[in-house]
């Protein structure tokens, strides 16, 4: 009895991992590794949040659950099925999400979208080999969107569905960046990103954090000054000494307690009411996730940089944004909060 | 040094004070500084605004932070390895850094503004340290200061646990980094009304712990002779430990978490004024004041960027502390 309970254990784990038995076609992810998917594929699981963001906008039915739980702030922006257990994130180590509880979840797919460099490959190899189920990479910089709509689109075989998502942001993306190309680095303004609860956490030059900010034809004074790579620390100091024209701020509370700041208010940004705050809902329009949520904070800080470059109406593209993207059009009460959040204090 | 007066030890304080001021990413050009002082001194038209406020508002309460905190971990640090008859113990033994980042984290995890992160830290740093210290009364035992130290070593632990909780759950593009820089230690962000809140804590911890020096000293020959000598072995422990605990989460709560100088600068100051505490604690005081400055100093004019003042105690203080214990085995 035991026997044949082991033999069929092992068997079953055999079975398991020779793979997904309904395999049917070779498809490509943005890294160019060729991976068996099955044909119809009905669960997703996404390994992070701009994953879970784009697969959400596409597929929400699809998507098994988020890599974070949704503030309720979030929530009463989408539909009530967004309301989705959270798994973690998967990221290939040290992450929260668990191997088994995602195999127990049975994904046809887990797609991951951020980094494609050669160490979230190797990550990703490590977690396809370990659970069976095969793992898409695509690339979550803004102009890779919608290549990457397009891509999981085919495989989701929703192609039509992806195709008016990736031309909407398509359309957005080659607007603005067509209107800012001859723009003088002069008519550009010079733009202080301030993030953390004290705003002295800022990002350099080609940063994914900045990457909303210098689409929309800003230039991020901390890239301008130190240079390439990723999140810093400077001090208030040398804030001043960058003397930017407009500052983003990612934290509410920061933000609340910057007017009244007389450090702060020393900043010529500041003493002009140029310091705003990124709106929040229901995903942060600059920064974070990365995802999909950063094509509408392009479009606002175009406008708020070159407001007579841009004079179409952001309440038009936020209710359309939300409609296509986030699967509920905002009431006018909802489009009215979200509008004042975006506009200077 | 063993010569050195102790009347000219403010004033290298204060020369090194007055050069640090001079430095920084914000361009202050020396006639505006003499404009300043001149200014503040009751004569003269005021500087431009934005200058008043790099000087008084920024690199001064920046500078003032440096030195307290400088003077109240290394203090700190130098009472305990005299308690504890131990080189090798810093002030966060207990767990009081432990407890002060599991706050500040919860601050950050809580999107909380800053004071209430650093409130959060404070009061983390205090439970710590009260925790082992009635974890440690609890268990009734021959060597009280090994079970301090146990204690200190499970309470550090499970806040330690507390905070990797928190960073799993913390939004990994926005909180976590929050959290990195926040750790690893600065000054960047120390204000004038800060420095005021520190000033009480840092002041009072310091004063008791020299005021005690001669019980500190009999502690140092044991816990039996110090209670034949007439010593209340148990209320000066408290005393000690309440001290440099105040001194240590206060310096946290404000500067995220500084390790090594507590360690190393009561060694140098070891080297210079020999073991009593009465001079000890002075001199771990002067020489930590003026070593955190220069340290801060160079990590906000090292780079344009801030170094993170963690990084640089470490990394200032492995060749310190290796260059000592050479020292010591040569005299030995």
């Amino acid at each position: 009895m035991t026997i044949l309970r082991l033999l069929g254990f092992a068997s079953a784990l055999v079975l398991a991992l020779a793979g997904p038995p309904a395999v049917a076609r070779d498809t490509g992810d943005a890294t160019g590794r060729i991976l068996a998917v099955p044909d119809t594929v009905a669960r997703v699981f996404a390994a992070g949040p701009p994953a879970g963001l784009i697969l959400y906008s596409l597929a929400p039915d699809r998507l098994l659950g988020w890599p974070r739980p949704l503030a309720p702030e979030s929530l009463a922006l989408l539909p009530a099925d967004a309301a989705k257990p959270a798994y973690g994130r998967l990221t290939g180590k040290g992450d929260e999400a668990n191997l088994e509880t995602i195999l127990k979840l049975k994904p046809d797919l887990i797609v991951d979208v951020g980094s494609i460099g050669p160490t979230y490959v190797s990550l990703a190899t490590r977690v396809q080999e370990q659970t069976g189920v095969p793992v898409l990479l695509f690339d979550g910089r803004l102009d890779a969107l919608a290549a990457t709509y397009r891509r999981l689109g085919g495989i989701l075989g929703l192609a039509a569905e992806a195709e008016i998502r990736a031309a909407w942001i398509e359309s957005r993306l080659a607007r603005v960046r067509d209107r800012l190309r001859d723009l003088p680095p002069e008519r550009r303004p010079r733009v202080y990103f301030a993030r953390g609860p004290e705003g002295l956490e800022t990002a350099r030059a080609g940063s994914i954090n900045v990457e909303a900010i210098d689409y929309a034809g800003g230039r991020n004074v901390a890239g301008e000054a130190l240079g390439g790579g990723s999140l810093v620390t400077v001090s208030l100091e040398q804030v001043l000494a960058f003397d930017p024209d407009i500052i983003i701020a990612m934290e509410p509370a920061f933000h609340a307690a910057l007017n009244g700041d007389p450090l702060w208010r020393q900043l010529r940004a500041v003493g002009v009411g140029r310091a705003v705050l990124a709106p929040q809902s229901p995903f942060p329009w600059v920064d974070y996730p990365p995802s999909v949520n950063r094509v509408l904070g392009v479009l606002w800080l175009a406008a708020l940089f070159h407001p007579d470059l841009f004079p179409e109406d952001l309440r038009a593209e936020v209710r359309d944004f939300h409609r296509l993207f986030y699967h509920r059009t905002p009431s006018e009460t909802e489009l009215d909060a979200l509008l004042a959040a975006a506009a200077w204090p | 040094m063993r010569a050195l007066p102790w009347s000219l030890v403010p004033v290298i304080l204060l020369v090194l004070a007055a050069g640090a001021l001079a430095f920084g990413a914000y361009p202050v050009v020396p006639g505006e500084m003499l404009q300043w002082l001149w200014w503040r001194l009751g004569d003269g038209p005021p500087p431009p605004p934005a200058v008043v406020s790099v000087i008084e508002g920024i690199r001064g309460p920046r500078i003032a932070a440096a030195l307290l905190i400088g003077a109240g971990l290394s203090l700190a640090g130098a009472a305990y390895q005299s308690l504890f008859r131990n080189p090798l113990v810093s002030p966060d033994l207990l767990g009081v850094s432990a407890g002060a980042a599991l706050g500040a984290v919860l601050g950050i995890f809580l999107s909380l503004p800053a004071a209430g992160i650093q409130g959060l830290s404070f009061a983390g740093g205090l439970v710590a340290v009260g925790l082992v210290y009635l974890l440690a009364r609890a268990v009734a035992a021959r060597d009280p200061l090994l079970v301090l130290v146990l204690a200190g070593i499970v309470i550090g632990t499970l806040f330690g646990a507390g905070l990797s909780i928190l960073k799993v759950l913390a939004d990994p593009y926005n909180q976590l980094p929050a959290i990195t820089f926040w750790l690893l230690g600065s000054l960047a962000g120390i204000r004038a009304d800060e420095v005021l809140l520190l000033l009480p804590a840092a002041l009072a911890g310091m004063a008791v712990l020299l005021v005690l020096h001669w019980r500190i000293d009999v502690m140092t020959l044991g816990e039996d002779e110090a209670r034949a000598l007439g010593v209340a072995t148990g209320r000066l422990r408290l005393a000690v430990i309440a001290a440099a605990t105040l001194l240590t989460a206060a310096a946290v709560a404000f500067s995220g978490i500084i390790g090594w100088v507590g360690l190393v600068v009561p060694h140098l100051a070891r080297l210079a004024v020999g073991p009593r505490f009465a001079r000890l604690g002075p001199a771990s005081a002067a020489i930590g004041a003026g070593f955190l400055l220069a340290v801060d100093t160079l990590a906000r004019s090292a780079a344009d960027v801030e170094i993170p003042l963690g990084i640089l105690t470490a990394l200032v203080g492995t060749p310190i502390f290796v260059w000592l214990l050479a020292a010591r085995s040569a005299e030995a």
